[in-house]
């Protein structure tokens, strides 16, 4: 039954295909120009900057523009000192992370009783959680947005359901674009992609009342991304 | 749908252009949007440039359907996912009905999908016992007071605060409050259990990628990200046009769509989502089904002449711009997808025939042709529809309109009668202009008939072509 709809579709869709059509804009009537791919998208993009630094602030104006809070700290010990001191500002009672040497290191004994998500949690346990101290696959300096995977940061609720989620990232995964978050993921995953791929760029937003911006519709109200610099 | 959609259209047309107040809020809204996007155009190194790479890429697609659509399931089944196929609104309902029933399912949370509404889902889950929660914000809210979505990408931008605390204190017993913040929260308080409660996801897609068997999900508000994680089964519906080629051609789409859509340079959560829980993770659904849609898609894909409307990534940009849009709003349409794009597009997937009128809904000013991420021309489209429509179905009086006119060209007799008589007879019209007696009345009574000139250029040229020395 399915295998005959499938047949009847793509019988459909190569009849069809049978006629040409005229490929679009100027190059209407001409020969079809052959679409572009990757590299050639780089020049009609919004501009970034050559440098680390010059992508660093470059994330960091983006990062204040979409109301997210973006600091670079020197080495582990700072990220722990501001971690600590979010904890304590919103009094958090349970913090949602899971096994990382970097989050290890980070604060998982921080005060507020920790949940794992990297083993079998409980969803609802999940939703109590005040927080959540995640890592990412990447930093994108274009357009301000922190990438994440079930595979690599903690499963897929831990960054949505927590109402704060602070994002620890090292030097290295800041990334000039979209096109090299993409190269990273196919090289670092190749024929085994994980289930979910997600780019964060800013805290959940909605605009769906009088197209007034208000933070924290489903997802995160608050997201803080901290870079580290050094070790 | 009855046979009177044109007639509909009309009236409510006709009652909304009057309504200054709607009109006003509409147009604020819109200029909010237009200032916005103009900044996000402008980060761009290459805007023109991008739309044609853009249209390239969905044309590439397009023309070779058949290969990317197999190459995007090959990926998809090779990890656990299961590809369904409908070919049209009732065939997808079924697969979707089937599985909620075979899993005795009992909550369903959506996120926004256009596509759903098109092959109206929710009246058929609900009918089949079902319970049905919309979990974007504007979605959820036009849900609790039965109505469809106002504008494919803003579905609540008619409704003032005091509308929607109205609608929240009724059916949620919600505290009086106005404030946007407070309101957005007690959405957010109420959505929190159905999460946790729902036992399938229903998402729409905004891309398929074929290079990896992705389907990419572009959201603010972070609900189709929940509605993807919490609950066991997910359910992805998804045209077969949207797909493309490689995840780089979405380095570009990506922010062209949310710079069109909502002056936004990327959406708060573009999420590309490939299977159900693999080995390894530690949440997320155990089921994973993408229902791939045609309902009339191949048979646009089959009009070389219009091929490209499938080309569509329904940004909204051209409703934004459509001073006809602006005018009467979103519900006037009586359309799953309003303004150019569902005036072009709805005659093709429900009947050119009792939907033509909508061909007609446009000045034809263009600017939604300027503004189209993907280079779609949808004012030539909307001709193409007209004519179409009227070598479908002549209608009787303009055929015996331009019978008439005919015999009067061939007769120059006839034809100077019949402009000298116009011209005697031209200001007694004066007298039944705007009554039921005016056989013009269609013309006359929202606009100035054009005044006949005293004397004809025929009678001009014979006296003026002897005192004009030949140069
Ligand atoms: S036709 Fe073009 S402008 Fe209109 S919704 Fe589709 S992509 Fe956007």
């Amino acid at each position: 039954m399915n295998h005959s709809a499938r047949e009847a579709m793509l019988g459909r869709i190569r009849e069809a295909l049978k006629i040409k059509a005229p490929p679009p804009g100027p190059h209407a009537g001409a020969a079809p120009h052959p679409a572009p791919r990757d590299g050639e998208f780089r020049p009609l993009l919004p501009a970034v900057g050559a440098t680390w630094e010059e992508q660093c602030r470059q994330f960091a104006r983006n990062a204040e523009l979409l109301k997210a809070a973006f600091q670079v700290v020197p080495n582990t010990a700072a990220a722990r000192a501001e971690v600590e001191r979010i904890v304590r500002e919103e009094q958090w009672q349970r913090l949602a992370t899971y096994d990382h040497p970097l989050l290890r290191e980070i604060g998982q004994d921080l005060g507020p009783t920790p949940l794992f998500t990297d083993r079998p949690y409980d969803k609802a346990e999940l939703e109590k959680c005040e927080g959540a101290v995640t890592t990412c696959e990447a930093l994108i300096a274009q357009t301000g947005s922190v990438l994440v995977t079930s595979r690599g940061c903690g499963g897929r609720a831990i960054s949505i359901l927590p109402p704060h989620h602070v994002v620890i990232a090292r030097r290295e995964q800041l990334l000039p674009d979209l096109l090299a978050a993409f190269a990273l993921l196919r090289q670092k995953y190749g024929a085994h992609y994980p289930s979910m791929i997600s780019f964060i760029t800013g805290p959940s937003r909605t605009g769906d009342i009088e197209r007034i911006l208000v933070l924290g519709a489903h997802g995160p109200k608050r997201l803080t991304i901290l870079l580290l610099e050094g070790k | 749908m009855s046979p009177n959609t044109a007639v509909q259209f009309k009236a409510q047309a006709t009652r909304l252009a009057a309504d200054l107040e709607h009109r006003q809020w509409i147009f604020k809204a819109l200029r909010g949007y237009e200032a916005k996007r103009d900044e996000c155009k402008a980060r761009f190194q290459n805007w023109e440039g991008a739309r044609q790479a853009a249209a390239e890429i969905k044309y590439d697609t397009l023309n070779h359907l058949d290969r990317y659509l197999e190459q995007f399931v090959h990926h998809l089944e090779s990890r656990g996912a299961r590809v369904h196929w409908a070919a049209d609104a009732r065939a997808a309902r079924e697969i979707i009905l089937d599985l909620a029933r075979q899993n005795q399912v009992r909550f369903i949370i959506k996120s926004k999908s256009m596509t759903s509404e098109e092959i109206h889902l929710n009246e058929a889950l609900e009918a089949g016992g079902f319970e049905v929660f919309e979990s974007d914000l504007g979605e959820y809210i036009v849900q609790l007071r039965q109505e469809p979505p106002y504008h494919i990408v803003f579905p609540a931008m008619h409704l003032k605060r005091g509308q929607i605390s109205e609608v929240f204190q009724q059916k949620l017993q919600a505290e009086p409050v106005t404030d946007p913040e407070a309101l957005t929260m007690i959405a957010r308080r109420v959505m929190r259990q159905k999460f946790c409660q729902a036992d399938m996801g229903i998402s729409g897609v905004n891309f398929g990628v074929a290079e990896n068997g992705m389907i990419s999900i572009t959201e603010n508000e972070g609900n189709a990200r929940l509605t993807t994680a919490l609950p066991r089964i997910h359910v992805a519906l998804m045209g077969i046009e949207k797909l493309v080629r490689t995840m780089d051609d979405l380095a570009l789409l990506l922010p062209m769509l949310a710079t069109a859509g909502a002056g936004q340079w990327l959406t708060g959560y573009n999420t590309l989502y490939g299977g159900p829980r693999l080995a390894g993770e530690s949440d997320g659904p155990e089921q994973f089904h993408v229902v791939l849609l045609d309902n009339g898609r191949t048979r646009l894909l089959a009009d070389a002449e219009q091929r490209d409307v499938l080309h569509c990534i329904r940004c909204g940009a051209c409703l934004n711009v459509c001073p006809i849009f602006r005018n009467v709003g979103g519900h006037t349409y009586g359309t799953t997808y309003q303004g150019p794009i569902g005036s072009v597009l709805t005659p093709h997937l429900r009947g050119l025939r009792e939907w033509k009128h909508l061909s007609y809904a446009s000045s034809l000013c263009g600017a939604c042709t300027e503004t189209c991420p993907v280079k779609i021309d949808l004012a030539h489209h909307l001709l193409h529809n007209r004519r179409n429509a009227v070598q479908a179905h002549p209608p009787f009086f303009e055929r015996l309109a331009f019978a008439g006119f005919q015999v009067m060209m061939r007769h120059p007799a006839l034809y100077r009668l019949g402009t000298t008589l116009a011209r005697w007879l031209q200001p007694l019209h004066g007298l039944v202009q705007g009554t039921a007696l005016d056989p013009a009345r269609a013309w006359t009574r929202s606009r100035e008939a054009p005044r006949l000139a005293r004397e004809s250029f025929h009678a001009w040229w014979k006296k003026h072509r002897r005192t004009t020395s030949p140069s």
